[in-house]
């Protein structure tokens, strides 16, 4: 009994450690916020690469989760003659939820890991090192532009996704199961207020911030050469996406 | 005692990591405009030292002179300053894998001055040639043999035409026509470009021919200093067995 306290204990200090680093370095990397130089191309690349990368793969996996939304929903709803109101429910879900936590996961998988694996080489292949050796700060140089990115980008790609999701829920709710195309679009005018996508849209900024700063930071304290760069890459998605869905939950305590 | 020809003077470093002592009350100087190699077994600190005298560990106590000023109390954006006075060939060269040879060469001047694209190019093209590398200006890191890497790495610590030049272990792993065209570039470094060179290796017949100074790191200590035809006559077991290559004497194996 003792002792798996004392392990619970040791882990949830452990947890702790990290996390007090992972802020020393986003506090780190925001003292940079505004100090030249700027190098302005820099932050344009992370925003092609976190965004407009990322476009194809959130619109896609958006539009199926609006998809079977409708489906599930309808199947419940029908039971209560409550049909019309599947465009409020998923539009309310993907707004409110599904939008940003999704849209928070696959950029996590896709741009989050690949920050971790590049920043990691760079560190066990010294090039770290180098630029702090040529007098340019690593934090400033390679953290910071790509927590940016994340923060600005992932508000722009949530917008994607809660319209493709409630585009999936009218093809299955309107042109499969034969809602009513109106009352379809008039119950979601109706529940769906601007205060529910815009606080989505908080959630998705702090998401695209959590994996950006996550991805940076175990990349930056990697070791152990490549084997180290595959550990440190799943740690990062594994605590990303951890972070990504206790993060929600306060969130959505605190905004509705 | 500093001396007015040293360039770096290092007095009673110490470096644990954990309870594994690494320096232990090192002293060491090294001299300006010459090749000063520091030679010493594979994982006996010779990195960790470097890797001091640029900032990018702070001892546990001690003082670290460059041209001076004791650089251990700097804070990072005072040692930016000193090591734009520094120029680092890597042991594994750490050119940046997303850029090209020209773009990686250009780096540090596009960061830190204010030249135009055109005077930049230039610079490249020059110290590419420098290094026998005309013409490759377009070649990806990962499509160039160690050597060439090497050769490019030095080139980028070139750019800005530092005081100080480090080479960590130059010559590993390159066969043995591309080490002696790398001991070249580093005595040309020093006729050429006027730098400093501060050399760590254990290649001793390589040190022997290019080395100004030499001085020993073994057990967290500097050793022996001298000449490499003073360092050939030393007494010391432990300096006789590490030059003449011997498996048997005071240096235990594990």
């Amino acid at each position: 009994m003792r002792s798996i306290l004392g392990w619970l204990g040791h882990q949830f200090l452990g947890l702790l450690q990290e996390l007090g680093r992972i802020m020393v370095l986003l506090l780190q990397a925001l003292s940079w916020l505004g100090r030249p130089p700027f190098r302005i191309r820099l932050y344009f690349k992370q925003m092609e690469f976190i965004g407009v990368n990322s476009l194809f793969v959130v619109a896609l996996t958006s539009l199926f989760t609006g998809m079977v939304l409708a489906l599930q929903t309808f199947y419940a709803f029908s039971m209560f003659g409550a049909e019309p109101l599947v465009g409020a429910t998923v539009a309310l879900s993907m707004t409110r939820e599904l939008g940003p936590v999704i849209t928070g996961l696959m950029v996590t998988g896709r741009a989050g890991s690949a920050i971790c694996a590049e920043i990691g080489t760079m560190r066990v292949t010294e090039q770290v090192d180098a630029l702090t050796v040529m007098a340019i700060n690593p934090v400033q140089y390679l953290v910071l532009p790509r927590i940016v990115a994340g923060v600005i980008m992932l508000p722009l790609l949530t917008i994607i996704s809660d319209a493709m999701g409630i585009l999936g829920g009218y093809l299955v709710g309107v042109q499969l199961l034969d809602i009513h195309g109106g009352m379809f679009m008039n119950k979601i005018q109706e529940h769906v207020t601007l205060a529910d996508v815009y606080n989505g849209l908080i959630k998705a900024s702090v998401f695209g911030g959590i994996l950006t700063l996550v991805g940076c930071y175990k990349g930056f304290y990697t070791r152990g050469g490549a084997e180290g760069v595959g550990r440190s890459t799943t740690q990062a998605v594994v605590m990303s996406s951890v972070l990504i869905l206790v993060s929600d939950y306060f969130l959505t305590a605190l905004m509705f | 005692m500093q001396n007015d020809r040293d360039i770096i003077h290092i007095e009673s470093l110490y470096k644990s990591f954990g309870d594994f002592r690494v320096l232990d009350g090192l002293d060491l100087s090294l001299e300006r405009d010459r090749v000063n190699i520091i030679i010493g077994r594979s994982g006996g600190g010779k990195s960790v030292l470097i890797k001091h005298i640029i900032g990018l560990l702070k001892p546990d106590s001690g003082r670290i002179l460059v041209r001076g000023e004791d650089i251990v109390p700097l804070n990072e954006g005072e040692m930016a300053r000193v090591r734009k006075e520094f120029g680092m060939l890597f042991q594994e060269a750490a050119l940046f894998d997303s850029l090209n040879v020209h773009e990686n060469v250009a780096f540090p001047l596009h960061e830190h001055t204010t030249k135009s694209y055109s005077e930049i190019n230039e610079v490249v093209q020059a110290k590419l040639a420098a290094v026998g590398l005309q013409g490759m200006d377009k070649k990806m890191p990962a499509e160039l043999s160690g050597g060439m890497r090497k050769r490019v790495g030095l080139a980028r610590a070139l750019a800005l035409e530092p005081k100080i030049v480090l080479f960590d272990e130059p010559t590993s792993g390159l066969d043995p026509v591309m080490a002696a065209a790398i001991n070249e570039l580093i005595q040309r470094t020093r006729q050429e470009f006027g730098a400093t060179c501060i050399v760590i290796s254990h290649d001793i017949d390589a040190t022997m021919k290019i080395a100004d100074n030499i001085s020993m790191l073994y057990e967290g200590k500097i050793i022996a200093r001298g000449s490499p035809a003073e360092i050939r006559e030393n007494s010391d077991p432990v300096v006789r067995q590490f030059i003449r290559g011997e498996a048997q004497g005071p240096i235990k194996v594990n």
